[in-house]
């Protein structure tokens, strides 16, 4: 319950980190959504073996955390979180593809472990992606970009109510739970019956506020879509970070810069 | 249950986003047309209600773990398919932004296992079919419970086919399904059971809150059928798709098979297709290439006609320089990109 309870304060704190001022904070929406989504496709379109062509790619997230100047510690504590899923699918693969792929000395590597690694690599690198551009741009905005790259209005109204009654509606059920947890010592009042008539009276509270949602909106004019009036303009500055972005995510992914680095650095070394 | 973006390749990814996007399209269009105008803030407030009901968390009978509701089945019946499945997406999307459930990349998928297949899959053509005309209460509960373990059990199907296609799992698809479909069929009889308790609570304590819901949006008879049709299209279209990127893989693994085992070249198709595939499979079917044909070429011709066995044995043995010295330059390049995090951060916070 309080684990629940501190992620959801958690949420706020994310959109709080977007009211913060940075040069990436002030880039144009749509342009932290299009270039976010040209890292993942890179990451991802590695075959499943690749971990050193993969390695670089963390420069995006490194950089886009000092330059925003986002808490690290939150980020990556936010990623522990949501790994149990990769993790639970990934640690197969070293049982399943055991071929020996890697000498490192006498230490023998199966390509069951490259894989494995490749495979959590690229759930960090894309998961502190979308991280990253919710906490340097802010729902509100986003849901903007989205309106403007084309996203159905119906849609994008859907988000943003969604996203305006989160709060509301989860300390409501935190209430609820609360009240539970503090009448069953613990353990008893987790039975289906009563679980399912706490669901029933959240259901009908949030129908009657829905209700009267609607009636205020409707005082108010409101006739099936949200207008969104801020004014989004492309400058020269996210021309030049879109064109550089979009450079050095092609090239990296194009031309594996590693190995050369390695040997050169590699080979002075043992020189 | 929310697929990862590191699960899955940009080609499945791609093609679920695409699905999505013309299904949520398509719903917006008709939210649009529908005349109800009233629905759009009761699908907010409703998405906002299904994150809400996640944190009350129960335990299930039997057992030590807890679950949850989950959320497309409820919102099907209280708000009709269109709607449900928009609400569903947005709750989708928020999880990714948020709480890193799933990705960015992976949302299509989510949106098809997760909205999709509950709303415009399980509701019409289980919900509404045992229902029928007449709902009588007992006929609600065996509705909600059965539609609800179909619509997560054609979810789990879905995330381990997308999980194959997308091959950077190991996992055999049998071995995957066997472990996938068990536990997602105990999760689809709670939420079933749930869904059910839920909806005739609210239909006792307060018959007006579904009738108005339910009437509105309700799919006519006739209507289902032309549903029925547009979604037998758009899995044609996207099992064609799939099956198409399946056979291209297999190409793709054979090709790799042929080159390892010291053959030469083999006559792949020149397809477009294959092309796209390979160029995307590039860096898996390179690199044992690359290190494999120096000792080729080193070696006399004769040699090429070694047993497949150590052939196989002996490229990843060749492998050995560049795969080092690569993991060494990524490595290298990697503490260059924290040492430039941290010179960068110390600089902003001086001033």
């Amino acid at each position: 319950m309080a684990k629940i309870e501190s992620s959801f304060l958690d949420l706020g704190y994310l959109d709080s980190l977007a009211y913060r001022d940075s040069p990436i904070h002030r880039l144009d929406p749509r342009i932290k959504l299009i270039t976010t989504l040209l890292f993942i496709v890179c990451v991802v379109s590695f075959g499943k073996h690749e971990l050193s062509a993969l390695l670089p790619f963390a420069i995006y997230p490194v950089m886009l955390l000092a330059l925003a100047k986002l808490p690290p510690g939150y980020i990556l504590r936010k990623l522990l979180l949501a790994a149990p899923f990769a993790l639970c699918i990934g640690v197969f693969n070293p049982l399943f593809d055991r071929a020996t792929l890697l000498h490192i000395g006498s230490l023998e590597i199966s390509g069951g472990w490259i894989s494995f690694a490749s495979l959590m690599l690229r759930f960090v690198l894309t998961v502190s992606a979308a991280l990253i551009l919710v906490a340097c741009t802010g729902f509100d905005s986003l849901c903007l970009a989205l309106a403007r790259l084309g996203v159905p209005s119906a849609f994008v109204v859907q988000l943003l109510l969604l996203y305006r009654y989160l709060f509301v509606l989860t300390d409501e059920a935190m209430r609820l739970a609360r009240a539970r947890s503090q009448r069953s010592f613990g353990r008893r009042g987790r039975e289906l019956p009563v679980i399912a008539s706490m669901l029933a009276q959240l259901l009908l509270r949030t129908l009657d506020r829905a209700q009267r949602i609607y009636l205020a909106m409707q005082c108010r004019g409101f006739d099936g879509e949200l207008r969104l009036l801020r004014p989004l303009r492309i400058g020269t500055t996210d021309v030049v970070f879109l064109i550089g972005c979009t450079t050095a995510l092609l090239g990296l992914r194009f031309a594996d810069q590693a190995p050369a680095l390695g040997d050169a650095i590699g080979g002075r070394l043992s020189w | 249950m929310h697929m990862a973006d590191a699960l899955i390749s940009p080609l499945v990814g791609g093609v679920m986003w695409g699905v999505s996007a013309a299904v949520t399209a398509y719903s917006a269009r008709k939210i649009k047309a529908g005349t109800d105008e009233g629905v759009v803030p009761l699908m907010g407030v409703l998405g906002a209600f299904i994150f809400a009901a996640q944190m009350i968390n129960f335990s299930i009978p039997g057992t030590g773990s807890s679950g949850h509701l989950g959320g497309g089945m409820i919102l099907s019946i209280l708000l009709g398919p269109h709607a449900a499945f928009l609400t569903m997406a947005s709750v989708l999307t928020v999880q990714a932004l948020f709480f890193a459930d799933g990705g960015l990349l992976a949302l299509g998928c989510n949106i098809f296992n997760l909205a999709f297949l509950p709303c415009f899959v399980a509701y019409p053509l289980i919900y509404r079919t045992i229902v029928g005309a007449h709902a009588s209460e007992k006929r609600v509960r065996v509705a909600s419970i059965i539609a609800a373990i179909v619509g997560l059990q054609l979810g789990a199907l879905a995330v381990v086919l997308e999980t194959f296609f997308s091959g950077v799992s190991e996992l055999p698809l049998t071995t995957f399904l066997l472990l996938m479909l068990p536990i997602h069929l105990a999760i689809g009889i709670v939420e079933g059971l749930l869904t059910a308790a839920v909806v005739t609570f609210v239909g006792k304590a307060r018959p007006g809150a579904l009738a108005t819901t339910a009437a509105g949006p309700a799919v006519a008879p006739l209507g289902s059928g032309r549903l029925l049709a547009r979604w037998l299209l758009l899995a044609a279209i996207t099992g064609g798709l799939l099956s198409w990127f399946a056979s291209t893989r297999l190409d793709g693994l054979e090709w790799a098979i042929f080159h390892s085992s010291g053959k030469e070249a083999l006559s792949a198709p020149a397809t477009a297709a294959h092309s796209l595939a390979a160029a995307l499979q590039e860096r898996t079917a390179v690199l044992p290439d690359y290190s494999f044909r120096p000792a080729v070429e080193g070696s006399e011709a004769g040699e090429v006609a070694a047993t497949s066995g150590e052939e196989e044995k002996q490229w990843p043995d060749v492998n050995l320089a560049t795969s080092f010295s690569g993991l060494l330059g990524a490595a290298l390049s990697m503490l260059l990109a924290g040492l430039l995090g941290f010179i960068l951060l110390r600089l902003r916070q001086r001033p």
